[in-house]
């Protein structure tokens, strides 16, 4: 029974919605929204086949590499400047900046240092990304608390044991809310790289698909990047769940106060 | 306030030393200044004393008198502006491997990231001790402190005293040769505090670590010290250096019955207030209007 | 068990440590100049070294005085007015449709269990997807860029306005209700000032991400503004203008941060001192 309440929560409103888009599109044929059944017959056919294999897999390849040399970079860089104050307080004013910059104008000056390549596409994805993982690790590894600090200290817990065991879990959270920021905005680019100076790729195909009006597979275009953010979200709440479960257990203890 | 004298004892500006080698932890006319934005605070003045090996000795003193600030320069976390602190005759520069400090604001001196068990056994670990010493030190410790029901819970899961309990363990099984705390025991509940104080004692005899207790409660530090340090308030010397020739073995209603526990608690308390009025031993005065700087 | 505490402070006089005044110049704002200075060095030097080619990437003199005349010229106010009024337009959009749907998604405990699964699926979808149908309905109007603005940074004041009033206290509410505080009053002075912060920062995250949508779309699409001025000056092979422009979408972020921060602890030191008098 309460299986079935929960089921009927997640499915009622994208059910009510898909009949509605159903019965808007049985009349007259509409130019800009195709039918329900359309768009599956277009998503089949576009995306079940050769150009997953030349398309979407080299994107999202790009997209992961690009993505985890962010992180990678954000957070060892993050960790030396947030532990060295002075260092901290040299670069914060050009970090500030750099994270200002909206990323998506990276793409025509990475384009013009780097040539349209990959390289490029994966350059444009980390230099637009690292920064909310950057900046995070360094708020966080500033903010680890004195007393936690000294206590490691005097228990001798130096060099690698006090990262692994101290800056680490205790910037993580911090460092999480950069990661997210950093997987929506690498998606981004991901896209725009591909629009903006590109042959191939996702972002490329799609925007050929509106070029030449073939609509229904415009839109299920979208839909592949659509589910490719949904799945990416659901990636980063499955393993965030998973690596700060002490992190939600302590703030909902603090909220029941 | 010069005139104030106090009956029967000698205020001297400097607390216990003792000869030579003797001594396991010497503290030498400490002095601590802390450079802040708003201009320089004189948290400690002029602090010398010896704890000899395996001594307990409580430091009493008002609040913002400098004691955490004592206990940080002692355990090396921080370096005092003057002075200097030995430990076994060697100057302390970092924190040293055998001393184990329990802090003031326990709570926040857990990783809350790490159940019970693993924030005890962490040090230990670090240290690389085998694992079925590691789980044996752990046992006992959490054990001793009545938490071998909770090992697995997460700090934050657990009431204030208990985490303190929890901040204990770690430092007794630690093994260290010196244990500072600071006020302990200011959270907990007084059933929980009168069967922590006779755990540290307990303790204290059978490890023989040398301990130094930092409390604001004059009953505490009577009862539990055989020597009371009674800093002034702030700038910062030694009120008085009290030895307490009580009985060495105490319990809970017997000990705080006796008439020279009440004669103690009344002397240390009248010293107290003394320090909170600004009054400020012989000795120190003149060193202070010597150097120029009368206080008060 | 314990009567004599020495905790409180007696009412005579203590010696006060002495203070000094700090003579010291505020040594981070110095390494923090120090820090762009030598970020500027490093880049003047880059290009004048060889290490890049300075058609590629000119020195920091260079496109830096790109920049000030760009600051004299009607043309770049222009652009900078049209991405600001498309950023603007667009943020305020989402705002007044995210805080609406939010407060009344929110407050119901089914509504919000009915829409959970739909609001999960849409808002990781990345809105630059939109781009090809904004194209084919608006073409290169503003309207195009609104499209990606709104739908951007509804999400982050949407999720926001729904984990504020999910914070609401009960106890605070139910406090409310024996008062006899009626709806519409225990919105106002128990749901709106709960969610408040949480309102603030969706909307501080919101500023920066609908900066970011707006100039992609101007970028990508071609719409009117700085993004397209980029795209423009790019393959016109106005290399020192095009990094002049970089640094202006990078000092228009750094304002628009600057200014929502400042809005945020305005905003927050206000609706503290109000919580405290409704709560207690
Ligand atoms: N990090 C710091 N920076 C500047 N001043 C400090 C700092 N820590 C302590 N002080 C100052 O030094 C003095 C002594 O502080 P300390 O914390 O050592 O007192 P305490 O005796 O432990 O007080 P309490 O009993 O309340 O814990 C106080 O005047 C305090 O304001
Ligand atoms: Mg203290």
């Amino acid at each position: 029974m309460r299986f079935l309440k929960t089921l009927g929560y997640l499915l009622a409103l994208p059910l009510i919605l898909v009949a509605i888009w159903w019965a808007s599109t049985l009349g007259e044929t509409n130019f800009f929204v195709p039918t329900p059944a359309l768009l599956a017959e277009a998503f089949a056919e576009t995306w079940f086949g050769e150009r997953i294999f030349s398309d979407v897999l080299p994107s999202i390849g790009r997209l992961v590499v690009g993505v985890a040399s962010a992180i990678i970079i954000g957070i060892v860089a993050g960790l030396l400047i947030g532990s060295v104050k002075w260092l901290r307080d040299l670069t914060e004013p050009v970090l500030e900046f750099f994270r200002a910059i909206p990323p998506p104008v990276l793409v025509p000056v990475l384009m013009l240092l780097m040539g349209i390549t990959d390289g490029m596409k994966v350059a444009v994805i980390i230099s637009g990304c690292v920064w909310p993982v950057l900046l995070n690790t360094i708020e966080g590894v500033r903010a680890i608390d004195g007393v936690l600090s000294d206590s490691a200290h005097t228990y001798g817990i130096h060099g690698w044991a006090r990262i692994k065991y101290l800056v680490l879990p205790s910037a993580g959270p911090q460092i999480m809310a950069g990661i997210r920021q950093c997987l929506s905005i690498g998606l981004i680019l991901m896209v725009i790289s591909e629009m903006f100076a590109s042959s191939s790729g996702l972002g490329f195909t799609i925007v050929q698909f509106q070029r030449s009006f073939a609509i229904p597979e415009m839109w299920s275009g979208i839909v592949v990047l659509g589910l490719i953010g949904v799945a990416l979200s659901f990636i980063f709440q499955w393993t965030e769940r998973r690596v700060l479960r002490w992190y939600h257990g302590l703030r909902e203890v603090e909220n029941a106060v | 306030m010069q005139s104030e004298t106090t009956p029967g004892t000698t205020p001297a500006p400097a607390g216990k030393t003792l000869p030579g080698n003797e001594a396991m932890l010497s503290v030498r006319n400490l002095k601590k200044v802390y450079k802040t934005d708003g201009g320089d605070i004189e948290a400690v003045r002029n602090l010398t004393f010896d704890l000899k090996a395996g001594e307990l000795a409580c430091l009493v003193g008002p609040s913002g008198s400098g004691k955490t600030t004592l206990l940080k320069c002692i355990s090396g976390l921080m370096a005092p502006t003057e002075g200097e602190v030995l430990l076994n005759g060697t100057p302390v520069s970092g924190p040293p491997k055998k001393m184990a400090v329990v802090f003031q604001e326990y709570g926040r001196s857990l990783f809350p990231w790490m159940r019970v068990r693993e924030n005890v056994e962490l040090p230990l670990k670090n240290q690389g001790v085998p694992r079925a010493e590691r789980d044996k030190l752990v046992d006992d410790a959490l054990e001793a402190v009545g938490l071998s029901h909770v090992p697995q819970s997460y700090p934050w899961q657990l009431s204030g005293g208990m985490q303190q309990r929890v901040a204990i363990a770690r430092a007794v099984a630690y093994q260290p040769e010196v244990l500072l705390m600071d006020e302990p025991f200011a959270a907990v509940d007084a059933q929980t505090r009168a069967d922590l104080e006779d755990l540290i004692r307990t303790v204290w005899r059978k490890l023989g670590v040398t301990v130094l207790f930092v409390t604001h409660d004059i009953d505490e530090s009577v009862y539990l010290g055989e020597r009371v340090i009674i800093l002034s308030s702030s700038p910062t010397v030694i009120q008085e250096d009290l030895t307490i020739d009580l009985p060495d073995e105490r319990d809970q209603l017997n000990t705080r019955s006796l008439p020279r526990f009440t004669e103690l608690r009344h002397h240390v308390y009248e010293q107290i207030q003394l320090a909170k009025q600004g009054h400020r031993p012989a000795a120190a005065v003149q060193t202070d209007s010597s150097a120029g700087s009368g206080a008060a | 068990m314990t009567q004599e505490a020495v905790t409180t402070n007696s009412a005579a006089p203590i010696p006060r440590a002495r203070k000094q005044p700090a003579k010291k110049l505020p040594s981070k704002q110095l390494l923090g100049i120090a820090g762009i200075i030598g970020f500027l060095l490093l880049w003047e030097l880059i290009p004048r070294v060889g290490i890049v080619e300075p058609r590629f990437l000119p020195p920091a003199s260079e496109v830096i005085a790109a920049l000030i005349t760009d600051f004299g010229l009607t043309a770049f106010w222009v652009a900078v007015g049209e991405t600001m009024l498309a950023w603007a337009i667009g943020l305020v959009m989402s705002i007044v449709l995210a805080v609406v749907l939010g407060f009344i998604i929110g407050s119901s405990m089914f509504l919000r269990k009915f829409t959970n699964s739909t609001v999960e699926f849409l808002r990781p979808i990345p809105s630059v997807a939109l781009i090809p149908l904004a194209v084919l309905l608006f073409g290169v109007k503003i309207e195009s860029t609104l499209m990606l603005v709104v739908y951007a940074s509804f999400w982050q004041v949407f999720i926001q306005v729904l984990y504020g009033v999910a914070d609401v206290d009960n106890v605070a509410m139910q406090t409310a209700k024996s008062y006899g505080l009626g709806a519409m009053a225990r919105v106002r002075h128990v749901v709106f000032p709960t969610a408040l912060p949480y309102l603030m920062t969706g909307i501080r995250l919101a500023a920066s991400v609908a900066l970011i949508l707006a100039i992609t779309a101007e970028l990508v699409i071609g719409s009117p503004g700085l993004g397209r001025e980029i795209a423009l000056a790019q393959s016109g092979g106005a290399i020192s203008g095009m990094y002049a422009l970089v640094l202006a979408t990078g000092l228009i972020g750094v304002v628009i941060n600057l200014v929502m921060r400042f809005i945020e602890r305005k905003t927050l030191s206000w609706h503290s001192s109000i919580r405290s008098e409704v709560i207690v």
